[in-house]
């Protein structure tokens, strides 16, 4: 499964078990208004670190997404 | 800079002067100080509150920062109930504090048994003077997480909540503050009075607002300093709104303040002064860290005198001094302090050349975002699924919330029964935990394991620290 994929899928998963309303994804959607808060979004990464076996926000120089494709790329160029 | 112990909330910050120009912005309303002089939020009642335990339970932070400023003096004790305090707990929150008011921003508060008044408080004044000089020394009641579930009430004054700010030199002159925190939590309630005591103004956040609205706002009234957890602080640097605030200073708590979010805070407000500030709702406010580092100096350990003691006993850092809280609240409660008056705080550091580091909580205590989670009120949860024997509810490190709250599940008979069944008793468990418990306090992930590591003690193995 392609890591954009992937992200997608967790983000879906996990606004359902969190009963949280999720906005249409796009690369330019902005993660704050993704209708995931940082409780979301923290589980997010955990679940990804578990599924690609990365967590590319723990280096010291990780930058801070502000949309879902910057979120995407950080995790495609961490795989790099 | 007025002393706040020469007397009540409403005289101290009187004393800094120029009420008219100063405000308290909600996201829905605001107040001038001045508009205090001669308008009351209590609908005129303050009369009526005086002398009394009142239970200040606002939807709303602009409602309950102006009943903290009428009531100061007045009351003899103030209990801030926090945003997230569980229905199910105010009858102990009631019975614990004596309380024999209630003040309350809904249109029609319900009734609380055995609670004979109840005050309306409205950020849309009404208008009346008030005699709000400082007769009681009244006492302010926080509320934190405890081991059992159930919310320990730690007990202070004006003069321990203030003791950081009166010598807080350049951080005292007046300016525009505010905070990602509720100030009915220890993190906010600092930076509120920072304001009022300092001459400033502020600007109180919202849980109804999205950070980008709240950053908006923030900048459009000229904040000059703010704070936030770590976890708050990252929320916002996602924001693309987060450059809407030219802060002259940046301020952490609450959580460990790794190297990461200060240089990235550093890299975003260039102009600010960054400092991260080591507090408890208990031990009061220790020490801020202000040379962009992450740890703090070996060199504030073991230093006698001044208002803060520290030292290190059983590799956890003790706090002693006059921003202490005095007690807890309630009978059979532990200790505070210890007998020479020092605080454990928990926080367990560890020494790298002269510097300390916090690395964790002894304890197992697991700090999701500045909110603690007490693993035992989890697992008392999770035991009480019939099938589950026992559990260990532990913390996963997390780039986004600093911690995530994660449980290890032994079910009866010790082995898994067929897998169809597992799935469904982890949804069942699930599903307790979500009824049961805040959000933050939900494990995120619940493996099911045959067995739990134990200590020779017979006591399961935490070993988080």
């Amino acid at each position: 499964m392609s890591v954009k994929v992937e992200i997608v899928t967790q983000f879906e998963e996990v606004a359902k078990q969190q009963e949280k309303t999720l906005a249409p994804l796009s690369d330019e959607l902005v993660l704050l208004d993704s209708g995931l808060d940082s409780l979301c979004l923290a589980i997010v990464v955990a679940r990804l670190e578990d599924k690609l076996g990365i967590d590319p926000f723990t280096a010291d120089d990780a930058e801070f997404p502000v949309t879902l494709g910057d979120f995407i790329r950080v995790y495609e160029d961490a795989r790099r | 800079m007025p002393a706040a112990d020469e007397g009540a909330l409403w005289t101290s910050l009187s004393a800094a002067g120029r009420l008219p120009d100063r405000a308290l912005w909600g996201a829905e309303a605001s107040v001038t100080l001045g508009d205090l002089v001669h308008g009351s939020s209590l609908a005129g009642r303050l009369d009526e509150l005086r002398g009394r335990s009142v239970l200040i339970a606002t939807t709303d932070q602009l409602t309950a920062a102006l009943a903290l400023i009428e009531l100061d003096g007045v009351a003899r004790r103030l209990v801030l109930c926090p945003p997230d305090l569980p229905v199910d707990d105010l009858p102990f929150v009631v019975a614990t504090a004596e309380i024999d008011a209630l003040v309350s921003d809904r249109p029609a508060p319900a009734a609380l048994p055995g609670v004979p008044l109840a005050v309306p408080c409205r950020a849309s004044l009404a208008p009346a003077t008030c005699e709000r000089t400082g007769r009681h020394p009244t006492e302010w009641i926080l509320l934190t997480s405890g081991t059992s579930g159930r919310p320990k009430m730690v007990v202070h004054q004006l003069v321990s909540l203030a003791g950081a700010i009166r010598n807080a030199g350049p951080l005292s002159r007046a300016g525009v503050w505010s905070t990602f925190y509720d100030i009915r939590r220890y993190g906010g309630l600092q930076i509120f009075l920072r304001a009022l005591l300092g001459g400033g103004s502020m600007v109180l956040s919202s849980a109804r607002e999205s950070t980008s609205d709240f950053l908006t706002r923030a900048g459009a009234h000229g904040v000059t300093h703010i704070s936030g957890t770590p976890s708050h602080w990252r929320r916002a640097l996602m924001s693309p709104s987060a450059r809407r605030i030219a802060p002259q200073y940046v301020r952490l708590s609450g959580e460990i303040a790794d190297q990461s979010i200060l240089d990235h805070l550093r890299a975003c407000y260039p102009g600010a002064g960054i400092a991260h500030a080591f507090a408890s709702t208990e031990a009061g406010v220790a020490f801020d860290v202000g040379d962009g580092l992450a740890g703090f100096p070996a060199s504030l350990i073991d230093r006698r005198g001044g208002d803060v003691e520290m030292k290190i006993e059983e590799g956890s850092l003790r706090i002693r001094s006059t921003r202490t809280a005095a007690r807890y609240l309630g009978d059979h409660q532990p200790a505070l302090a210890d007998r020479d008056g020092f605080v454990d705080t928990g926080d367990v550091v560890e020494r790298r050349g002269d510097r300390y580091h916090f690395v964790g909580r002894r304890g197992g205590i697991i700090n999701v975002g500045g909110l603690k989670v007490h693993p035992e009120e989890v697992e008392a949860v999770i035991n009480g699924h019939p099938h589950v024997r026992m559990s260990r509810v532990r913390t996963r490190k997390n780039p986004i919330t600093g911690a995530l709250v994660v449980a290890d599940v032994v079910l009866n008979g010790g082995g898994e029964p067929a897998d169809g069944r597992v799935a469904e008793i982890e949804r069942e468990i699930l599903r307790r935990c979500r009824e049961a418990l805040p959000r933050h306090k939900v494990p995120t992930v619940l493996n099911v394991v045959s067995v739990l590591p134990m200590a020779e003690s017979g006591k399961l193995v935490r070993r988080d620290a």
